[in-house]
């Protein structure tokens, strides 16, 4: 579904990605973590090049991404993208944020493309909010609609970036909720998250990260109970008990 | 003070010699204005979006006019205009005609500045947000982009729009019959009331103005994205 071979990418003389390999198979739950700075928001980013990569092969869905003839707007369209700040439209109620992308791009009818929203927005457990502007929903539930409105395309994959990381910790628990019934709904996903509670029950596969280079990637088990980097066991250390 | 004068002349200050003749006085500053600023709005949004064109050429010229306009005083384009469009027209061309393309040129430059900033100033995770979904570039700019960018632009146009009722009393060096032009011919006619007839405009030209910012405060706070929860 997701295919990196020798991919690698530069900000001017910072090299953020090196040689990435790595193959995301239909159905699978990736996580990605690492320490900050690290590169994995520019590893998931590329996957719908909201950053190009220079060198390198990246195919998705069966699209070569530095072919010239993919039509990127189609291949954006079967991928959702959920950011750490929700990003949602601060200007349009909660359904016309999920809508949007449906009417204008696959010209479903208003009717129903609304429909279909308020099954997403049952599915995230917000059907009560659908007039509301974001501005009136908390984090979490803005974290939610966001998550409603990637999957309005009915897409292929699902990628977030830190969906969690800028909520107080009693809304975590909700939207987590929402992203582990996804993973259950069989969902392709990759997911840059700390959060290890849920790496370790829902994923099916971590990869570690640090300068740009891939050093790890191991089922759950595996990674939490026998880490094989050093700077893989350095990071555990410093994320499960933070204080030391 | 003896404000006879302004009360014998209150319709021709109002509207010149309408119905009888042509639209004048107040009428024809608010006419000026309005036309100008809605031929200024599109050609601000136009300029504002070549300007950050991703064709370099494009942006390019586009930003040498936006430079050349700005660096011109108002009055300059006005007599460029008088002289040159009639030249290249016809000599049929009214000379109210001649002032709103000046000052439609000279206010969409400065129209194009606020609407280039308003929408650098929109955050870029909406343009991601939106590109994410499939939308394309014209689309995130249609309906996502631009309407939060000419909500925050409201007061900025308002704000255009009071200069330019006060840019239009340039007209009249022109000959053109608007409110300050009409004050002048008053003022010559009588010669005995300059004090009184200056006052008068003046106060109107205030409270034309003062309205229109009162208007926009109030759309502002209309428009805000929500009402109290
Ligand atoms: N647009 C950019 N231009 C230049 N450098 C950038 C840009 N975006 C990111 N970087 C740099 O690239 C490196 C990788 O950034 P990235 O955001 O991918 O890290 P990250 O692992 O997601 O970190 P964090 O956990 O803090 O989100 C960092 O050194 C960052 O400063
Ligand atoms: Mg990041």
């Amino acid at each position: 579904m997701i295919r990196f071979e020798g991919v690698h990418k530069w900000f001017g003389a910072l090299h953020v990605l090196n040689d990435i390999n790595l193959h995301v198979k239909p159905g699978e739950v990736v996580v990605v973590c690492g320490p900050s700075g690290s590169g994995k928001s520019t590893l998931i980013r590329t996957i719908n090049r909201l950053e190009p990569i220079q060198e390198g092969k990246l195919v998705v869905d069966g699209m070569d991404l530095l072919d010239k003839r993919t039509d990127i707007n189609k291949l954006r369209a079967e991928i959702g993208f959920v950011f750490q700040q929700f990003n949602l439209y601060p200007h349009l109620t909660v359904l016309k944020n999920i809508t949007l992308a449906p009417i204008k791009i696959r010209k479903v009818p208003p009717k129903e493309a609304e429909a279909q929203a308020m099954a997403l927005l049952e599915r995230v457990g917000l059907p009560e909010k659908r007039d509301a502007h974001p501005a009136q929903l908390s984090g979490g539930q803005q974290q939610r609609v966001a998550i409603a409105r990637g999957l309005a395309m009915k897409p292929k994959i699902m990628l977030f970036d830190e969906p969690t990381s800028a909520l107080d910790p009693e809304m975590i628990g909700e939207v987590l909720q929402v992203m582990k019934d996804l993973a259950e709904s069989g969902m392709t996903m990759m997911v840059v998250t700390h959060e290890m509670g849920f790496a370790r029950e829902v994923s099916d596969r971590i990869v570690f990260m640090d300068h740009g280079v891939i050093l790890e990637t191991a089922e759950p088990e595996e990674f939490f109970k026998n880490p094989k980097h050093d700077r893989a066991k350095q990071f555990l250390k410093q994320i499960l008990s933070p204080m030391h | 003070m003896d404000f006879q004068v302004v009360w014998d002349n209150l319709s021709y200050f109002f509207v010149g010699r309408y119905p009888k003749g042509p639209l004048g006085g107040v009428g024809l500053t608010l006419y000026l204005a309005v036309v100008a600023l809605a031929l200024s709005f599109v050609g601000g949004l136009i300029l504002g979006l070549l300007s950050i064109s991703r064709n370099r050429a494009v942006r390019w010229v586009s930003s040498s006019f936006i430079q050349i306009i700005r660096g011109m005083p108002l009055l300059m384009v006005i007599f460029w205009m008088f002289f040159l469009l009639p030249a290249l027209f016809g000599k049929g061309m009214p000379a109210s005609m001649t002032v709103i393309t000046a000052l439609t040129l000279f206010t969409s430059a400065y129209m194009s500045e606020i609407v280039r900033a308003g929408i650098m100033g929109i955050p870029k995770g909406q343009t991601e947000a939106a590109v994410s979904t499939g939308l394309t570039h014209r689309q995130t700019m249609l309906y996502v982009v631009l309407p939060q960018a000419l909500r925050n632009m409201i007061p900025s146009f308002v704000n255009q729009f009071v200069s330019m009722i006060k840019d239009t009393s340039l007209a009249f060096i022109v000959g053109v019959a608007e409110l300050t032009q009409i004050a002048t011919q008053v003022n010559n006619r009588t010669m005995m009331y300059p004090t009184e007839i200056f006052l008068f405009i003046a106060v109107i030209y205030f409270v034309i103005c003062f309205a229109f910012t009162e208007l926009s405060r109030w759309l502002e706070r209309r428009l805000a994205y929500t009402k109290s929860i």
